[in-house]
């Protein structure tokens, strides 16, 4: 088990130190001069020249990167090209806002995922089912602006029942946390039903109905938990489509998390930022994906790590 | 609601009317919002060059000098007084008296100077840096070569002597940018690079409160040397908000102004629904909309091909694909800038002359080239529409549709890109004064590589001309300046390295109980507002 950990954790930093290696790289190819963007339009030659020397734009590839490499290592992610302030501390201040609409997008998509995919599977093959499969359908193929844009308009802006994007109360989170969850709650249902449906055949299903079991019963004790086993491991692969969903639907409600911060810098080129932020979704998907395989033996025993 | 409780509260109504009636007197207090999409960059005056934070800084911050509200007119401001030597080269500043930081620490001269050695010194960045050349010993403090600037002398407490190294006619203007705005060497030392999210200085209002990524809040500064102003307590900056979005709240009057305005693909709507009738308030700025002809790279080269261009191009037809949001160019500067020639005919829309002009430049069957334009909407659109009025010409421009930076990049190659379709990055004058639109746009110092010159023109002779002009500092000799400057424009343009296109203008909306003095809502140097000046009116 520790070998298995510290095997992961050595190949999960070689994977950063990729992605930190190709983010780099692509940056470096941009046309765009970041000492002429902060030196601004008035600059004179002298001033644009002082800046690329003061950051060091004017060393080769490899020796900024290097550069780069050590600060991160000590956790210094550089300052923002155009806001100036440390990128450390901009994602910090927005990361919690990131990471409570991605708690509530889990939550909506297991509670609706899960309920949609029991209700399909139990009433198999009947136009409820058929309906409910279409909705999912819809949710997998659905782009993340247009259903953001879609509640926004029908329920913010007509029925008034939200307000239109912020952050504050619980009413702020509903329609984000909807619309990141909506493409986990058609993967889920659909999941949840095959599942459900499988599991159903299984031996000890029979065996336990034969006993006179009732069959709800059989369904929630016996069907559901061993069901369910597939979609804890989704939930770690969901931390990288949330991570490229936030992006989307950040933006759309004016959601503060980082997010919003990426497709902001990504608009204006602020090459620090968008490093930052893709290291710290790579780290989050890395992790994520690491934590789901580490907690699914405990839940399914027959899960042994090798 | 029983009869005690209806006493009381008719009581608190009552003193409630009261109340309001004595901040209706003087149009004091309440608190408004605005909201932007971007995050607020930085509230450093030394750093901050964007049309967001620009107007934010300068109710945090004062300069020598500033401009009446609402016009171009330079006043006075933390100076009481200021004379200008014989010779144009020693300009003396007497501070007003007791003036004080928000910090509470009263401004004296060092702090000018201070100021001032900042935002030379290299080590600062500071965008602004260039506009200070004129001053004596600006290259060796600008090397990093000098502690600061020789010729900025604090003579006491309240006398600042600043001697140039030529006379610059444009030096008071300098003295009102946000980047000679004064801030305390205490605070400056404390926050260092960080200074820009803790800002103190003089201005009407003082920063409260900064949540990242959330809102941004300035209360009013109670100590303000000007007496009466700032009119609000509060305003909040909220940021993530986009454009769209910030116009359904304002129309349901949770905010009071839209500051990224109306989003172009909703103007018309906008301005033809009657609920906004009121909110809206239109005027002129400092801007011109160009496309630049590099004129060091064939067939550019060929005055006759740059003519051509310019006759070929449909500006009426543009400024409705814009939905009439600017009124169409013929010269580089705009009408609102002192030095605009009112006469000056320029090329007129003429295809069939235009094909005669380029047949005779040798190009009767025309020649392919590109346009380059940044990617966001409208721009593609009017590349569009500049791309068919060039084919029917024989012109055959492919667009380069890039971010807005990779553009910039381009325009600074000296054989990169024929043609530049401004738009999202034109220029707008960082003060009212015709120099500011020829140095770094259309002077040889601007056409070298990472520069603004796009059409990287040259012409050594008229640079002479326009040092000469900038060099008659005397005010009797300003209108003489003007009139030499406004030839210098149009002899540029009878070159034409550009084809000017149109002149943007601005539109505020915020909602009808914001009121101010005449002219606030399109103030040439505050956008979208003068947040010294603007209050809340309760008649509506």
């Amino acid at each position: 088990m520790y070998a298995y950990v510290i095997r992961r954790l050595i190949e999960a930093f070689l994977i950063l130190l990729g992605v930190s290696f190709i983010t780099f790289i692509l940056l470096y190819l941009v046309p765009a001069d970041p000492a002429r963007q902060i030196a601004g339009r008035s600059a004179t030659a002298q001033t644009v020249e002082n800046i690329r020397e003061q950051l060091g734009l004017n060393l080769p590839f490899y020796e900024q990167y290097w550069r780069y490499l050590v600060n991160l290592l000590q956790g210094d992610f550089g300052r923002s090209y155009l806001q100036k302030s440390e990128v450390g501390e901009l994602i910090a201040a927005r990361l919690p806002a990131s990471l409570l609409l991605m708690v509530a997008a889990i939550c909506t998509e297991l509670v609706m995922g899960v309920l949609i995919g029991v209700i399909a599977a139990i009433k198999r093959d009947t136009p409820l089912d058929k309906g409910l499969m279409i909705f999912s359908f819809v949710g997998v193929s659905a782009p993340q602006f247009v259903v953001g844009i879609l509640l926004l308009y029908v329920f913010a802006v007509q029925l008034e029942w939200f307000p239109i994007g912020g952050y504050g109360t619980f009413a702020h989170i509903v329609l984000p946390a909807l619309t990141l969850g909506v493409l986990g709650t058609g993967w889920y249902s659909r999941m949840m039903r095959s599942s459900l449906i499988d599991v159903m055949t299984q031996d000890y299903i029979r065996t336990a109905r034969a006993k006179g079991m009732p069959r709800m019963r059989v369904i929630f004790r016996h069907a559901l938990p061993n069901a369910f086993l597939p979609i804890i491991a989704m939930i770690g692969i969901d931390i990288g489509f949330f991570m490229s969903g936030i992006v989307v639907v950040e933006s759309v409600f004016g959601w503060p998390g980082i997010g919003q911060l990426a497709w902001q810098a990504i608009q204006r080129v602020d090459i620090p930022i968008i490093m930052g932020v893709t290291l710290v979704s790579a780290c989050a998907i890395v992790l994520g994906n690491l934590v789901a395989d580490l907690i699914a033996p405990f839940v399914d025993p027959r899960i042994k790590l090798k | 609601m029983n009869l005690r409780n209806k006493l009381l509260a008719g009581v608190a109504a009552t003193a409630m009317t009261l109340g309001a009636g004595t901040a209706l007197a003087d149009n004091m207090g309440g608190n408004i919002i605005v909201t932007y999409k971007d995050d607020v960059s930085t509230l450093d005056p030394a750093i901050g060059y964007d049309w967001q934070n620009w107007s934010m800084i300068k109710s945090l911050f004062d300069g020598l000098m500033d401009y009446k509200p609402g016009t171009t007119e330079l006043v006075p401001d933390l100076a009481e007084s200021y004379t200008i030597s014989d010779d144009g080269l020693v300009y003396t500043f007497k501070l007003k008296p007791g003036v004080k930081f928000h910090n509470g620490r009263e401004l004296v001269a060092a702090d000018v100077k201070y100021t001032l050695d900042r935002v030379v010194n290299p080590e600062t960045q500071s965008p602004g840096a260039g506009f200070f050349a004129a001053i004596d010993g600006f290259d060796a403090a600008s090397a990093g070569e000098a502690e600061g600037l020789s010729g900025v002398n604090a003579v006491d407490d309240q006398t600042v002597e600043i001697t140039l190294s030529r006379p610059d006619a444009t030096f008071l203007h300098v003295m009102a940018l946000n980047f000679a705005h004064v801030v305390p060497k205490e605070v400056v030392e404390e926050h260092g690079q960080d200074f820009g999210k803790h800002p103190v200085g003089t201005g009407a209002y003082e920063m409260t409160d900064w949540t990242l990524g959330q809102h941004v809040i300035f209360s009013r500064f109670d100590d303000y040397h000007v007496e009466g102003l700032p009119k609000l307590d509060q305003i909040t900056f909220e940021v993530g908000q986009e454009p769209i979005v910030a116009l359904l709240r304002l129309e349901r009057g949770e905010i009071d102004i839209a500051g990224d305005g109306v989003p172009p693909a909703k103007f018309l709507e906008v301005t033809g629904n009657p609920e906004y009738d009121g909110s809206i308030v239109e005027g002129s700025q400092l801007h011109t909309g160009y496309i630049t002809m590099n004129t060091q790279m064939a067939p550019f080269d060929n005055l006759k091909v740059r003519q051509a261009v310019n006759m070929a191009i449909n500006k009426d037809r543009i400024v409705r694909i814009i939905n009439g949001r600017a009124v169409p160019a013929n010269q580089p500067l705009p009408p609102l800038m002192p030095g605009y020639d009112e006469n000056y005919e320029g090329f007129k829309f003429d295809p069939d002359a235009a094909k005669a002009l380029l047949a005779e430049a040798g190009f009767a069957d025309g020649f392919t080239t590109e346009l380059y334009v940044a990617n966001t909407d409208p721009q593609p659109r009017i590349a569009q529409a500049i791309q068919q009025d060039l084919s029917n010409i024989g012109i055959k421009a492919e667009i380069k549709s890039l971010a807005q930076a990779n553009v910039i990049a381009a325009g600074g190659e000296k054989d990169q890109a024929p043609m530049i379709w401004s738009g999202g990055m034109a220029w707008i004058a960082d003060f009212p004064d015709p120099s500011n639109f020829y140095g770094p746009i259309l002077g040889c110092g601007g056409a070298v590589p990472g520069g603004w010159n796009w059409a990287w023109y040259c012409n050594p002779e008229l640079d002479k001309r326009a040092i000469a002009a900038d060099a008659m500092a005397d005010p009797s000799q300003a209108e003489a300046r003007i009139e030499e400057w406004k030839k210098i424009f149009t002899e540029i343009q009878d070159e034409a390295p550009w084809v000017p296109v149109f002149n943007e203008q601005r539109f505020t909306i915020r909602s009808k109980r914001l009121a101010g003095p005449e002219g606030i809502f399109v103030d040439p140097v505050h956008i979208p507002v003068h947040y010294d000046h603007v209050y809340i009116s309760e008649g509506n």
